[in-house]
């Protein structure tokens, strides 16, 4: 429980809604807003008055993600009393989503159920009747928390959480040892197997996170490319997604883009697919920018299918495009199966990971394609529902664990004394106890005793 | 027989061990009349349990003591016969004073400054009685049968209260090296309503110099140059005598396991619960069973005495096992022991009955300190003495109380963790429990307390005068660090290649030389021409600033949230059990413990951050609407 931070959520319903509004409330509420938004006027957030607004866009890792309004409330002249900052967005879940993440990575923390009604409470904006409802949601809260924690102690994250957390609590325990028992004979923290151990950590708290990520994807939709030069079948391929199941396309709202994007879902799947201009060499000036868009979304894409053509050899451009996919998550589909091949399978298994054989017009292949992507996200044993964890509260202590043991693993790398160390491995260990449900302190003092014969 | 007034005083100490003297010399010097009792004169501020003050996280709480204005860090000073800086290397979150001391001498020091102590009466009696009278003035019998009365008591009777030795198949009541213990107190404490239970601690035998073979022992020097406890010590001590480093074998486990039924732990007698960190060597041997050795030091107690002290090698094995299996150890093949090994154990309370000023609770007026409050160690009980005697005189004096809190000082999260954990077993200070050690160093007490101590009179104004010349300096160094530019010369490059980091082209900020870890103010010696000459404290602290920056940073944005949830305050005549949304075991416990403020609340094991949420809207409802800030 903490009232000092800054909280963001999705307030509106979780629907295709023409718009979408993410609150941001508490004290750097506008200062966090300031980070992913640009005004179109140029004008800093912090700089306007309550009660004012401004156009602009969502930009995350220097890519645009969203066109926005911003709605500034400066503190008490709010809902919550504090500084709060409503960004109304035009994208769909997927897109709100993903304006919500950016937020989280600038600095905010997802909010509890409630805790902006709470806040509110706080800061004399509501009164006692509308206290004590607040106070039941809590109190449920709490026993739901309660119920929560349980779930998580016998869960899988649990077991695998636990394990992270014993490996740094007897690092903590030895370096503690060693530091306030100098005249017992504890043996040297030795740097490399201390590093060793933290880098094992920084690599389950990682894959914890990516699967809950891939988990993620799964169900908000993976953001996926159709590449290829001109006529390999792109916008057949697209169409039969499109059209797999049709009750449940929908389109994304506020496209206003040059490249178009469909929500498909196949089976459990949902992709949210661009069909983008097709990449090859730029005839004029104006097909240039469309290929040149391409080739920007193509590197924001979490999944990449690069279409070729079985019935023709590889060309230059395909080359590029291979080229072009290397570090992104990217499946080859040899379509047009159904043609006598001509094309060097050997030369594109060697560059792709999954390689699958369609016929877009004939519909042949599909299920090889969604195991396919499964495959890519490693979700093919994983089942969804139960996911090891289960919501961005969760994610977002996962990753400051994770950070603070990067934060230790940086200071042994740049020769920190060992009370640096140490101090980062403890709170990493505090966010997975946070975590779990549990608390730290006597933990590592505990663990000195078990571990390490200390005496007068 | 009948008892008689004997006299009446604002502030009564019963005990003059060190959190007795602490208590009684800051309540007199805070202007209150002030006793403190001793059972013995000759055994004020006595070192029963080992011949040093300071070690790891303990130095830090002396240097605390002194900066606010304690005696503890001055009179180890003068007493010193070897001093250390352990840890050095390991960080200087983790650096700590420790210094062997002239046992004999401590104790004589400390007294005569109690006696030269304005306001300050230092008796020998054995307070027997404790009573209030309708007036809630606290009545002291002794065991002469003399009544004192008094505003407040601090009770920091150590081990002596309900005391009992064991040795072996042997046992008997008596305080610490056989003076006679506390025997009547804790009874009357009891029928006052104060609950106790029992703790035990020990330790190890002293033997003959003369009879020792230190032929074959490593040496262990102390470190030059000696570093004071006091910021007072202008004139460090010197470094008078060498310990030595010796180890157990398969011999002595031999011997101990043959007799371990023997052991009063062992055999069931003791029903006291004794310290994990500081165990028996009986008690390491068994829970350690695959350790093939132990170590041990030998440690002087003093120049005018030849008994030496066997630091590692408690003992409450009989007499006659003792004997057997420190001869098994190198060097002490031929020891005489001149006194056994002992285990004592000893009445003390629930410190989670008392508020984080050491007040009891339910007893105005009574406060506790010490052993008697489930600690162990002498700086631990000095720090408690201090921060118990500041609090007795203001409340006396209608004045706000002293309270620090964990991100202040070691003293405000060894207080804060006796009264809202509470000590299942005698409580240690380590490094490891404070989560703010990057900040609460050794090197910085002064900073951080002493304009404290200053605020409540403990510090004069020639000594005030000199901090604040220093915190000057500091700053003054850490801006000069910041805007000098040392250029590129072929000196700073074999500087920078000889120690391992990458040369530099073009001019550098020293600032930006200082942070890397392989490179301090002593290897940029020759490049830093305009250095001004300072003192070396003054160095390392723009040095630790600079090098741990960010570390610093965060640790200070983690206090920051910290103090906000310590300042909003609960008042104590909440009833919890009201509370509704509060599940039953947060009820419970926090009706027990009655913390302070939701900072407190939310370390009570068995309150989660749910039933903060709880609280804190039950503490806005309460405080009604428009009130919006606390």
């Amino acid at each position: 429980m903490d009232i000092n931070t800054t909280i963001a959520a999705i307030s509106t319903a979780k629907s295709s809604a023409g718009i979408s509004v993410i609150r941001v409330s508490g004290e750097d509420a506008i200062t966090i807003a300031d980070r992913i938004f640009k005004a179109r006027s140029n004008t800093k957030l912090c700089d306007m008055k309550g009660y004012t607004c401004a156009l602009g866009d969502i930009y995350t890792d220097g890519e645009k993600i969203d066109e926005c309004i911003a709605t500034v409330f400066r503190a008490p002249h709010s809902y919550t009393g504090e500084n709060v900052v409503e960004l109304s967005c035009h994208g769909g879940v997927y897109v709100t989503a993903r304006v919500l993440r950016a937020v989280y990575d600038a600095g905010a923390i997802a909010a509890q159920a409630g805790e902006f009604t709470k806040r509110a409470f706080f800061n004399g904006k509501l009164d006692l009747i509308e206290a004590e409802a607040v106070m039941d949601i809590i109190s449920s809260r709490s026993k739901a928390s309660v119920r929560a924690a349980l779930e998580v102690k016998d869960g899988a994250l649990s077991k695998q959480i636990d394990e992270i957390k014993a490996a740094l609590l007897n690092k903590a325990a030895h370096l503690n040892a060693w530091a306030d028992y100098p005249e017992e004979d504890i043996p040297e923290v030795e740097g490399g197997e201390l590093l060793s151990a933290l880098t094992v950590a920084e690599t389950k708290l990682k894959d914890i996170i990516k699967s809950y990520d891939n988990g993620r994807i799964l169900k908000d939709g993976i953001d996926s490319a159709i590449v290829g030069k001109p006529n390999v079948g792109k916008s057949t391929l697209m169409n039969l997604l499109a059209g797999y199941d049709k009750s449940i396309v929908t389109s994304v709202a506020g496209t206003t883009r040059d490249i178009v994007e469909e929500s498909v879902s196949l089976n459990d799947i949902i992709l949210n697919l661009s069909d983008t201009a097709g990449i090859h060499e730029a005839g004029d000036e104006i097909e240039s920018i469309g290929v040149e868009k391409a080739k920007k979304k193509l590197s924001s894409a979490s999944l990449i299918l690069c279409v070729f053509d079985s019935s023709n050899e590889l060309e230059k451009d395909d080359l590029d495009i291979i080229g072009s996919v290397k570090n992104i998550p990217s499946i080859a589909i040899i379509n047009k199966s159904d043609l006598p091949q001509k094309l060097d399978e050997e030369k594109i298994k060697s560059n792709f990971k999954e390689v699958i054989r369609m016929s877009a017009k004939n519909s042949a292949g599909i299920n090889d394609l969604i195991n396919a992507i499964k495959r890519v996200y490693a979700v093919g044993d994983i089942d969804t529902t139960h996911a090891l964890i289960y919501n961005e509260r969760q994610r977002s202590l996962t990753i400051k664990a994770r950070n603070c043991v990067h934060d230790a693993i940086e200071a042994l790398h740049i020769g920190m004394t060992f009370d640096a160390v140490t101090v980062s491995i403890e709170e990493a260990i505090n966010y997975l106890c946070e975590l779990t449900g549990e608390r730290v302190t006597d933990e590592v003092v505990d663990r000195v005793f078990h571990n390490f014969c200390v005496g007068k | 027989m009948s008892t008689y007034f004997a006299g009446s005083y604002d502030v009564a100490v019963i005990g003059a061990g060190h959190a007795g003297i602490e208590a009684a010399l800051a309540a007199a010097r805070l202007g209150c009349k002030t006793a403190v009792f001793t059972i013995n004169m000759d055994a004020v501020g006595n070192c029963p349990c080992n011949p040093s003050i300071g070690g790891t996280a303990k130095g830090h709480l002396v240097r605390e003591i002194d900066a606010l204005g304690g005696e503890m860090g001055k009179t180890a000073d003068e007493c010193t016969l070897q001093s250390r800086m352990l840890n050095r290397g390991k960080g200087p979150a983790v650096h700590s004073l420790r210094a062997q001391i002239d046992r004999r001498k401590y104790s004589a020091v400390m007294k005569h400054k109690l006696e030269l102590q304005d306001g300050l009466d230092l008796r020998q009696a054995e307070i027997t009685y404790i009573d209030r009278d309708e007036n809630g003035i606290w009545l002291l019998t002794t065991r002469m049968l003399g009544v004192f009365s008094a505003k407040a008591v601090i009770i920091a009777t150590g081990t002596y209260l309900g005391g009992r030795i064991f040795i072996g198949e042997v046992s008997y009541e008596s305080g610490p090296d056989g003076i006679f213990p506390s025997a009547f107190l804790g009874e009357s404490l009891r029928r006052l309503g104060v609950k106790t239970r029992r703790f035990k601690t020990g330790t190890p035998a002293r033997v003959k110099r003369s009879s020792i073979d230190f032929s074959e022992l490593e040496v262990q020097e102390g470190d030059e140059p000696v570093i004071p406890f006091s910021y007072d010590t202008l004139i460090p001590p010197e470094n008078k005598v060498v310990c030595h480093v010796s180890w157990t074998n398969e011999n002595t486990k031999q011997i101990i396991l043959d007799n371990i039924h023997r052991s009063p732990l062992y055999g069931g007698k003791i029903e006291g619960v004794g310290p994990r960190y500081c165990p028996s060597l009986e008690d390491k041997i068994v829970r350690f069973s695959d350790k093939k050795r132990h170590q041990l030091f030998i440690e002087p107690c003093g120049e005018d005495t030849e008994e030496m002290y066997l630091q590692g090698m408690s003992s409450s094995l009989p007499e006659e096992v003792q004997v057997a299996f420190y001869h098994t150890i190198k060097g002490l093949e031929n020891a005489m022991i001149m006194r056994p090994a002992y285990a004592i154990e000893y009445d003390c309370i629930d410190p989670t009955s008392m508020l984080a000023t050491l007040e009891f609770k339910n007893f105005e007026g009574l406060y506790g300190a010490g052993q008697f409050n489930g600690s162990s160690g002498y700086e631990e009980a000095a720090a408690q003495g201090l921060i118990a005697g500041i609090n007795a005189a203001l409340k006396i004096q209608g004045k706000a109380p002293l309270v620090l809190d964990r991100a202040s000082s070691y003293i405000g999260t060894l207080i804060d963790d006796l009264v809202t954990k509470g000590a299942n077993e005698p409580y240690r200070m380590m490094t490891s429990r404070s989560e703010y050690r990057l900040i609460l160093r050794q090197d910085n007490a002064d900073e951080r307390l002493t304009p404290i101590g200053h605020g409540l009179g403990l510090i004069s104004e020639e000594r005030f005068s000199r901090f604040l010349k220093k915190q000057e300096l500091i700053k003054t160094e850490r801006k000069r660090v910041a805007e000098t530019v040392i250029s590129p010369s072929k000196e700073l490059s074999e500087i920078l290649v000889s120690r391992e980091t990458s040369d530099v082209k073009t001019g550098i900020r020293l600032i930006e030389l200082l942070k890397r870890p392989e490179l301090n103010y002593e290897v940029l010696t020759p490049v830093d021409k305009d250095r001004p000459e300072l003192d070396g404290a003054i160095f390392e602290q723009v040095e630790i600033a600079v090098k741990y920056e960010g570390y610093i940073k965060k640790q200070i944005s983690a206090v920051e949230n910290m103090r906000k949830l310590e300042n909003k305050l609960l008042p104590d005549d909440i009833d919890y059990k009201a509370v509704t949304g509060l599940r039953l075991e947060a009820q419970e416990k926090l009706s027990r413990i009655k913390p302070l403020n939701i900072g407190q609340a939310s370390r009570i094991s068995g309150v989660s951050p749910a039933d903060i949420n709880v609280l804190m809207i039950y503490l806005m409802k309460l405080k009604g609407r428009g009130d919006k800030d606390e």
